[in-house]
């Protein structure tokens, strides 16, 4: 099991060549969308270069959740209850405890920083070596 | 004008590769602007023919059930130009692919040397909402787009049924080029 830096490094290099960021930028803080500018299309090749660069299966939907527009999930921009508790069980990898005091929907990708990817891949990495 | 970027398959192997073809001819308008004076294929236009041979490559592979777009091109390095009057080798390998899109790896050749190296990101389009914005018709794998695939894979039979023919009817080993 590789340990946080070296993923952290691999995340990094994983980022510079999906978004032509220079790698000082990839910051374990750093937001993807706002910071380095991802946009949705990124998703797809993020998801295929995490898969080759650690050798991991992502299921569709599972790093970047899909179908959230369901209006039990969510009311006024903001996600209801429900939604909220489906997004924790999504992302168990996510600090959301911030985005749990005004939980609006526009504010969802702010949660993906380089240092929530690093913690998705030493997830599906844990879960791989325990299998 | 059609917007059909390849002129002919050399080779395709389903789900893993292609190579095609593409003549430069001063019959193409674009040239005579690209530049005055000195007709060099525009780049983009090179990118368009490894996205259509890999684009026909990565819809091949599933069935041409979906809607293929080109959707990034996170890399391209070209190295020379290319002349009215050159013929371009396009290779291109499927790298990875996925129920939302595929990765493949394009290179140009021109006389045997690396003229470009691209990757190209496609996605398939959400079946539910395109049918909605296009209709069910497939507008990526038009016909005349398709008729290039179709013409090699004829070629390829013809081939095939002359090399049997000159070995008396026997079945030829070689390897057939268009799967």
């Amino acid at each position: 099991m590789p340990t946080h830096d070296e993923i952290f490094l691999k995340v990094q290099t994983t980022l510079v060549d999906a978004l032509g960021v220079d790698e000082e930028d990839v910051t374990t803080d750093a937001t993807l969308f706002n910071e380095l500018g991802a946009e949705s299309i990124d998703m797809l090749d993020i998801v295929f270069r995490l898969e080759r660069n650690f050798g991991i299966k992502i299921p569709r939907g599972e790093l970047f959740p899909e179908n959230i527009s369901d209006p039990e999930l969510v009311e006024k921009g903001k996600l209801t209850t429900k939604g909220l508790a489906e997004i924790q069980q999504r992302m168990p990898y996510a600090d959301l405890t911030e985005f749990a005091a005004d939980p609006e929907v526009d504010k969802l990708f702010d949660l993906y920083t380089v240092e929530t990817l690093v913690q998705y891949v030493c997830s599906k990495l844990e879960a791989q070596s325990q299998s | 004008m059609r917007w059909i970027w390849i002129d002919k398959f050399l080779e395709f192997r389903s789900g893993q590769f292609a190579r095609a073809i593409k003549n430069l001819t001063l019959a193409e308008e674009h040239l005579h602007d690209h530049l005055p004076g000195y007709p060099v294929m525009p780049a983009s236009l090179i990118i368009e023919g490894l996205a259509q041979t890999g684009g026909i490559l990565v819809g091949e592979a599933g069935g041409f059930t979906e809607k293929v777009v080109l959707a990034k091109i996170p890399r391209a390095e070209f190295f020379g130009v290319a002349c009215a009057g050159d013929q371009l080798i396009y290779e291109v390998t499927l790298t990875d692919m996925r129920a939302e899109g595929a990765v493949v790896s394009a290179k140009a050749f021109l006389e045997g040397e690396l003229l470009a190296d691209v990757e190209i990101v496609f996605a398939h389009l959400d079946n539910t909402r395109s049918n909605q914005m296009f209709g069910p018709k497939n507008f990526v794998f038009t016909q005349q787009l398709l008729g290039v695939l179709d013409l090699a894979k004829a070629q390829e039979r013809a081939r095939l049924a002359e090399t049997a023919l000159e070995n008396n009817g026997e079945t030829s080993e070689s390897t057939p080029v268009i799967e």
